[in-house]
């Protein structure tokens, strides 16, 4: 009985951690720049690829007792860089039109899925030719000044022109070089990593097993809470995030540039999502789906939490985490055991998918009474 | 009033033409497409045809709610599948007295169980298909909507019941067959299998029948009064409540609506693809279904009808030729369709293609002055003398 | 029925811990106009939102023609007969102003209505002399979101007025237009003021000279005092707090 309690709570609590680590960055992006980035799941699933590429690239060498670490930061800078371009490629475009963002974001998101599905030496090529060859062009055109007369045609003209070109000569050295460069990286199928041998097992308490590589995640999700936390309350550029969270125009009138602090704040966000990725990688393989599964329960996260406040993330997510384990076990049926109908109600909901469905009716139950979360924004802004 | 009068008529006679263009183009599907496809051995395309359309109904829905209202539901693939499920289920009841649908048999189920007794009857079923979804939308909704819970919010929330239904009808395998769904195109319906020719011909028809219903509804609503209110709430919803209107009711009303037209769609898209299943409700499909409104042109909802067949067709097309391309394809018009052309097909036609055209053929457009100066008494007062003088001179 | 139609009791708005009115009291008879001044931040858009049902009063409570407005959300109290017009204009951008207009003028504000109701002849009419009367003949059938501030402000006092409430808020209504709209807007005003009962906040001195007939002076969100134009100007306190105390002139000094 005690023991199925702690490891109840112990489980519902490594849950919550990965939820918050994913949650994280998409609060805090969604707090400043009120963006949903459905890519977010695929950031995560960026960041736990690369954690993949650089395990196999340690493979043997005696860094690898720590690559995890290496994997952290090299999962972090990736996913970064990718969020920056992401942001100045798209999101910044579409700032007050959050509903179009929310789609567009998607759409990078199904990209970011087939890409490492099909990613080989001959995409990356082709999509670096079509990049040098359409950018190159438009960087000596754009000098001209009645370029903005003929963008469209520009547009029209360089887009299939360089498409085609760089289309073409991937093909030929496809065929040239024909299994090395044509082969998949990655394949549909799931990758492992496999966790370095201080992760593996656990130690038992009360007869309950504590996994070490759970005990990482919450270590790394401690330290990541803490370092956002640092970082915004502490910095000067953690300053300017805050300041343009509450209050944008204001902020830009004293002088703070919003562009940067936006782009800083995706970066970040994106940041935390590849660090998330890495811990995820760690609890089962990862394959093109691993974002997906954990997209909808972060965004629940923010929901609940609502965007006033860190702590709201991290309450909601603990409990969602908690809950959603709890029910989804038999914890609960065997503590409602003495009441039949109450323990036949549990155990009708008692699997993972069946819990989702009960915690969803809670969380809408929980709106009706807190409709801004836990945390809601304050002030006239609101709902003007 | 003379000119009250006028313009009434003058609406009434451009009715008149809408209606006699939509009546030409449902005959054209009905009767000119079909035999040309078939002639050329592409007889697939018709079915195929048929199930666009009948998706071009759920995304009526979605331009009503998405487009003129400016509520983004990512959950519509619920409301398409339980319009699917009810569907298939009174199909699979077709059986002599006492047997049970097959796929129950390995579960060692061996009675009816009682979500399915209401579904031996056709009027029942029918009202399923358009009600349960509606119902349950409108439960949702009002929830949702009562607490001034809104945009992205709403967006994810009703992602997250897309989900929730997903995992539910996932798992109940005793009840509906989990993961499998339920198989149609096996199904008999007076006397013949569903997916046998002439079946699939009425249901084409009936499709097509739907859908032109679906566009005259989606009209009435748009139009008008009801219609103003709907862009009202998507400008300012909070000034409604200073005018007296209760937002809440209309979005609630529009939202149930959208998903009685997906519920709808759901159903006659399931018995021309043989099968209904969870995937119905994945995530992918629901946003889809977005997309295809964005690629026509929001708020326009002949655009909605295009942008289904277009998107549908070029996704027919691409992934039977590069299936992994296909998902780039999406991605990209994803993005496109946001960022350089929001209004989609129609609009970018209705602004820009007008003007290229004009320009093409050297006509530019007259430039507009200042409307008022137009109607300036003392302008026109001084024109007319100008021009005398210089006549006079 | 009593005389008052808008009476205000210990009202007292708690904003975390900063309060915007406090223990206010006020009440306005029927027919009257009322001008409320008051220096930024006095508490005036604030006392409006509690009126309207925006912002739930923490303590204290609002009696609109003899029942108590607790419990009403907003659309409620405007369907009980109070109009507002914001003090950054608020319309509908996407509809054209003639829409705009009769949207407010619409009498039945249901569901049912608006799928199955068409407007009235004589609701067309008033539509069309408001066009005329706000100034936007030319304009009526371009989407609002074309119109300039000023047009914005004609437009949302036009739909007040279709509106037609018993009770009208009006939120500082001439900001941002010329003198002479100033002044249209002021007999527009006057004219309302015959048969409706009128609040109207506003900074611009002349303007309230002009249709003032008693003034209520709002400071940290209580009433300062209250009386006709000439009696409130010469009110030392309202002189200290909109020009700073004698003292302090002279510190600066
Ligand atoms: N939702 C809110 N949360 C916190 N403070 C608020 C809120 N709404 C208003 N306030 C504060 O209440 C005070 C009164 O604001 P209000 O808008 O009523 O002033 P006002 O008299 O209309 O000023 P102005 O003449 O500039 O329009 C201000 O200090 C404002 O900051
Ligand atoms: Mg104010």
């Amino acid at each position: 009985m005690l023991s199925g309690l702690l490891d109840g709570i112990f489980s519902g609590i490594s849950l919550g951690s990965v939820l918050l680590l994913a949650a994280l960055g998409l609060a805090i992006v969604f707090g400043l720049m009120g963006v949903i980035n459905m890519a977010h799941g695929e950031l995560m699933m960026l960041g736990a690829y690369t954690t993949y590429m650089v395990q196999n690239a340690l493979k043997g060498t005696p860094l690898f007792g720590i690559y995890i670490f290496i994997a952290l930061i090299a999962a972090f800078i990736v996913t970064a860089i990718f969020g920056l371009v992401l942001e100045r490629g798209v999101i910044r475009y579409l700032y007050g039109r959050p509903l179009e963002t929310l789609l567009a974001t998607w759409g990078v998101s199904l990209i970011l899925q087939q890409l490492v599905r099909s990613v080989s030496w001959q995409l990356v090529t082709i999509v670096a030719l079509f990049c040098l060859l359409f950018f190159g062009a438009m960087w000596i055109v754009a000098r001209r000044t009645d370029f903005e007369r003929a963008r469209g045609w520009f547009l029209a003209i360089m887009i299939p022109l360089s498409a085609a070109a760089a289309i073409a000569t991937g093909n030929v050295l496809g065929t040239l070089y024909k299994p090395a460069f044509t082969k998949l990286w990655f394949d549909a199928r799931n990758v492992d990593v496999t966790a370095p041998k201080w992760l593996r097992g656990g130690f038992p308490i009360a007869g309950t097993q504590f996994s070490y590589a759970r005990i990482f995640i919450i270590v790394l999700t401690i330290a990541c809470v803490v370092g956002v936390y640092w970082f915004l309350n502490n910095t000067p550029w953690g300053l300017r995030i805050r300041a343009v969270t509450q209050n944008r125009t204001m902020s830009a009138c004293l002088g703070i540039p919003t562009k940067k602090v936006d782009a800083l704040t995706f970066a970040l966000g994106s940041g935390l999502a590849g660090l998330a990725g890495c811990a995820v990688s760690l609890l089962g393989s990862v394959g093109p789906n691993t974002g997906q599964n954990y997209i909808v329960d972060t965004f629940m996260v923010v929901v609940v939490g609502g965007v006033g406040k860190l702590a709201g993330s991290i309450i909601a997510a603990l409990a969602i985490g908690t809950a959603n384990y709890l029910i989804g076990s038999n914890t609960l049926v065997d503590l409602t055991a003495p009441i039949k109908p109450l323990s036949d109600t549990f155990a009708f909901f008692s699997t993972i998918s069946m819990a989702k469905v009960l915690v969803f009716a809670l969380i809408i139950a929980f709106l009706q009474f807190r409709p801004g979360g836990l945390f809601p924004q304050k002030g006239r802004t609101v709902d003007a | 009033m003379d000119a009250l009068i006028q313009s009434k008529s003058k609406a009434r006679q451009r009715l008149l033409i809408e209606a006699g263009i939509v009546a030409a183009i449902a005959l054209l599907l009905l009767f000119v497409i079909p035999p040309i496809l078939v002639g050329s051995g592409q007889g697939f395309r018709v079915n195929l045809l048929g199930r666009y359309l009948a998706l071009a109904i759920a995304a009526l829905g979605i331009d009503l709610i998405w487009g003129f209202t400016g509520i983004l539901s990512l959950g519509q693939g619920v409301f398409f599948a339980l319009g699917g499920y009810s569907l298939a289920m009174f199909l699979l009841l077709q059986l002599p007295d006492g047997q049970l649908p097959d796929f129950f048999s390995p579960y060692g189920v061996t009675e009816l169980p009682w979500l399915w007794q209401p579904f031996y009857s056709l009027p029942f079923t029918l009202f399923a298909i358009v009600f349960i979804p509606t119902i349950v939308a409108a439960t949702l909704g009002y929830l949702v909507f009562r607490n001034r819970i809104r945009g992205v919010y709403f967006s994810i929330l009703t992602q997250a019941a897309l989900i929730v239904f997903f995992n539910f009808f996932n798992g109940q395998q005793k009840l509906i067959n989990g993961t499998n769904g339920l198989k149609t195109d096996t199904a008999t319906i007076f006397g013949q299998t569903v997916s046998s020719p002439p079946v699939q011909a009425f249901l084409y028809t009936l499709t097509i029948l739907l859908l032109v219903g679906g566009y005259a509804l989606s009209r009435w609503l748009t139009s008008g009064r009801s219609g103003r209110l709907l862009v009202a709430v998507r400008d300012d919803e909070a000034r409604m409540r200073f005018s007296g209107y209760d937002p809440t009711m209309f979005k609630v009303l529009v939202f149930a609506i959208s998903a009685g037209l997906a519920g709808i769609a759901g159903a006659l898209y399931t018995v021309q693809s043989g099968i209904i299943t969870p995937q119905a409700m994945n995530i992918a499909f629901s946003i889809e279904m977005v997309i295809w409104v964005a690629v026509g042109g929001r708020a326009t909802i002949v655009g909605a009808i295009l942008g289904t067949l277009i998107v549908n067709f070029a996704k027919s097309i691409l992934s039977e030729r590069f299936p992994q391309f296909w998902y780039f394809f999406q991605g990209g018009l994803f993005l496109i369709v946001v960022t350089v052309l929001p209004g989609g097909i129609l609009g970018w036609l209705r602004e820009d293609g007008v003007r290229l055209v004009r320009s093409q053929i050297n006509k530019r457009r007259p430039l507009q002055t200042y409307p008022s100066l137009e109607e300036d008494p003392g302008v026109q007062y001084e024109r007319k003398n100008l021009a005398n003088r210089e006549s006079d001179g | 029925m009593s005389e008052k139609i808008l009476q205000i009791e210990n009202l007292t708005v708690d904003f975390d811990g900063f309060r915007a009115l406090n223990n206010l009291n006020f009440s306005l008879d029927t027919g009257e106009l009322r001008v409320i001044i008051g220096p930024n931040g006095a508490g005036k858009t604030t006392f409006l939102d509690v009126i309207t049902g925006k912002t739930k009063p923490t303590t204290g409570q609002v009696t609109f023609k003899g029942k108590s407005t607790k419990g009403n959300v907003e659309y409620q109290i405007a369907r009980l007969g109070v109009g507002r017009k914001f003090q950054t204009p608020r319309i509908y951008l996407n509809l054209t102003p003639r829409e705009n207009l009769e949207l407010s003028c619409n009498r039945y504000k249901n569901v049912w209505n608006a799928l199955f109701g068409k407007p009235s002849s004589a609701e067309r009419r008033t539509v069309a002399g408001l066009i005329e009367t706000i100034g936007l003949d030319a304009k009526a059938d371009l989407k609002a979101a074309l119109l300039s501030h000023g047009e914005k402000q004609r437009l949302e006092i036009g739909m007040l007025v279709a509106q037609s409430p018993d009770l009208l808020l009006v939120d500082e209504p001439v900001a941002g237009l010329t003198d002479e709209e100033t002044e249209n807007v002021g007999n527009l005003l006057l004219a309302l003021a015959e048969s409706h009962s009128i609040i109207v906040i506003e900074h611009d001195m002349e303007f309230v000279r002009q249709i003032a007939r008693k003034v209520t002076v709002l400071h940290q969100g209580t009433v300062l005092c209250e009386g006709s134009m000439d009696e409130v100007q010469n009110d030392p306190r309202v002189i200290e707090v909109y020009l700073g105390k004698q003292e302090d002139d002279r510190a600066a000094a």
